[in-house]
């Protein structure tokens, strides 16, 4: 096998000299100083905002601009009469590869729509993000565009969403009553079943 | 009585003036490194709402490491663990005693020197207690009892004593210009003007020693780029085993050596409290025009210009610390040794001759 032999360059006595180098570097770093404290006092002064002085998103209060594409935290569309656009059709369940959402479909008043979700939660523990829920989906009733990322909980069991949250993406837990008009089977109403019973039974 | 109590009030000055100052370095590291790098910096600690600009995080800092749980590893040897810190700040803090930030005015028919300590040989005080510093370094290595802490202790020693030889002969010239070691009369001496209108700082005379002096300083205050003694995440230094507030002490104790390196590099090459110019009497300009300035002003004028450099020369650190990477241990050496020292000994016999030759 050849051998690549790399020759490093030899420093010049201007380099070996050392001090005109660290003059050099602080001219770097000090260019960038000026330049920072004088954007961050216009900034002050309500000037030059066209142009950043740091490239921090101060985060909490300040978020970074998301992509149209990116895969949030899921919502589930809602029809003009406020009930789902779910037909319960099992498609997004069926193809979840992480089993993360769990539906149980009732009968739906209007013969044409024929089912509509009881129950239809989501597990954002176990959720993965691909958006094959999403694509798979025939009535566009399930969607990945909240721009929700802060999910955080004490608890696995605070990580699962139910119908009222996916359909109300501003929920934020504990929810304390059930604002939904139409019958269905959440936890304020009594018909508990967990999802990891309801995987089991699968 | 009297004069104790001017004593008195004059250290408290001193001490809670370098002890702010210290504070506020951690403020200014991690707010300059930011901007420098593009980023905003420590900015959430609040009172009330009130940021201004992360100054509350020295704050927080201090409550923290106070409030810390505080560790001496199994073995080792408890009261040379709990000294160590203490030599360390200790030492730090009576060397600002000799520095001078003002010049001498008169309050009541008294003659008050701004400065804590009058000692006509502060330098060579000085330089004793920072040859003692070494102690709280090589302590906390040995009463640790852990061996990397030890090696770092031994680094850091080495490289104390090795940059101690190079700042101490090169603060030699300067004292053979002045002729003085009393760093009062030394800031006095610098207050005439070569050739009517450079003003006769250390820095005008001795710019090879003051480029010596700032290398070798910055060594001995362990700072980047030669701040391999305690190489904090990589090459664990002589404090990995303390913890809580001892730790902040250590960390207390090199910001405090920064201000002093500050202070002195002031006080020998840029004039310590001289305003260019600027008289006992008043700004007598070059060009012939004068302002006369009441006493009181004068005094606090050159307090104000001492201030200034001072921070000038921490700002200017802090900017190396952010600029500079770190040498190997055998450059730190062969700098130190083969570098430093021989041209220290080189402007000494300059100087020497020149003064020689001048007086002739």
């Amino acid at each position: 096998m050849a051998v690549k032999v790399l020759r490093r360059r030899d420093l010049t006595v201007w380099e070996k000299l050392y001090i005109p180098q660290i003059a050099s570097g602080l001219k770097v770093t000090t260019a960038h100083l000026l330049r920072n404290l004088l954007l961050h006092s216009a900034h002050r002064l309500g000037l030059l905002q066209n142009r950043r002085a740091a490239v921090t998103f101060q985060y909490p209060e300040e978020l970074r601009p998301l992509a149209p594409r990116f895969r949030s935290r899921h919502r589930l569309t809602v029809r003009d009469d406020g009930t789902p656009r779910c037909v319960g059709c099992m498609l997004c369940e069926t193809v979840c590869p992480a089993h993360c959402i769990t539906i149980v479909a009732g009968e739906h008043p209007d013969p044409n729509v024929e089912k509509y979700p009881v129950r239809f939660d989501i597990d954002l523990g176990v959720c993965v993000y691909c958006g094959y829920c999403v694509e798979v989906c025939p009535e566009d009733a399930i969607r990945m565009d909240t721009g929700i990322l802060d999910v955080a909980a004490y608890s696995r069991d605070a990580m699962k969403l139910d119908i009222h949250e996916l359909m109300n993406p501003s929920l934020r837990k504990p929810l304390t009553a059930c604002m939904l008009e139409f019958p269905h089977e959440c936890r304020l109403a009594g018909g508990e079943v967990s999802t990891r019973d309801h995987q089991r039974r699968n | 009585m009297i004069d104790l109590a001017v004593k008195v009030v004059l250290a408290l000055f001193v001490f809670f003036g370098v002890l702010n100052l210290a504070a506020l370095h951690t403020w200014l590291e991690r707010k300059q490194s930011a901007v420098i790098q593009d980023r905003v910096g420590a900015n959430r600690a609040s009172i009330l709402g009130w940021r201004l600009m992360g100054l509350f995080h020295p704050l927080a800092d201090s409550i923290k490491m106070f409030t810390k749980e505080d560790i001496v590893p199994a073995g080792a040897d408890r009261i040379l663990h709990t000294l160590a810190p203490v030599f360390s700040v200790f030492f730090a803090l009576v060397t600002f005693a000799a520095i001078p930030f003002g010049d001498r005015f008169l309050l009541g028919g008294r003659v008050i020197e701004l400065q804590v300590a009058k000692i006509n040989v502060a330098l060579l005080y000085i330089f004793a207690m920072l040859s003692l510093e070494v102690y709280g370094v090589i302590l906390a290595g040995f009463a640790s009892r852990n061996n990397y802490a030890l090696l770092g202790g031994l680094r850091a020693t080495a490289q104390m004593i090795s940059y101690e030889i190079a700042l101490g002969i090169a603060v030699v010239g300067v004292i053979m210009i002045y002729g003085t070691m009393d760093l009062q009369e030394l800031v006095r001496g610098q207050g005439q003007n070569l050739a009517g209108w450079i003003p006769l700082w250390g820095i005008v005379v001795q710019p090879v020693a003051f480029v010596v002096f700032l290398t070798a300083a910055l060594a001995e205050t362990k700072r980047i780029p030669f701040d391999l003694p305690e190489g904090e995440s990589e090459i664990i230094g002589y404090f990995v085993e303390y913890s809580g507030m001892k730790f902040g002490m250590f960390f207390l104790a090199d910001f405090l050596e920064t201000i002093l390196v500050a202070c002195l590099a002031t006080t020998l090459f840029f004039g310590g409290w001289q305003v260019p110019y600027l008289t006992s009497s008043g700004f007598q300009f070059p060009w012939g025009a004068t302002l006369p300035v009441s006493q009181p002003a004068y005094v606090l004028l050159g307090v104000v210009s001492f201030s200034i450099k001072v921070v000038i020369f921490c700002v200017l650190f802090m900017q190396l610390r952010w600029t500079l990477p770190r040498f190997r241990y055998d450059q730190l050496m062969r700098l130190g040794w083969l570098g430093l020292f021989p041209i220290a000994v080189v402007n000494v016999l300059v100087t020497a001759s020149a003064l020689a030759f001048l007086k002739r």
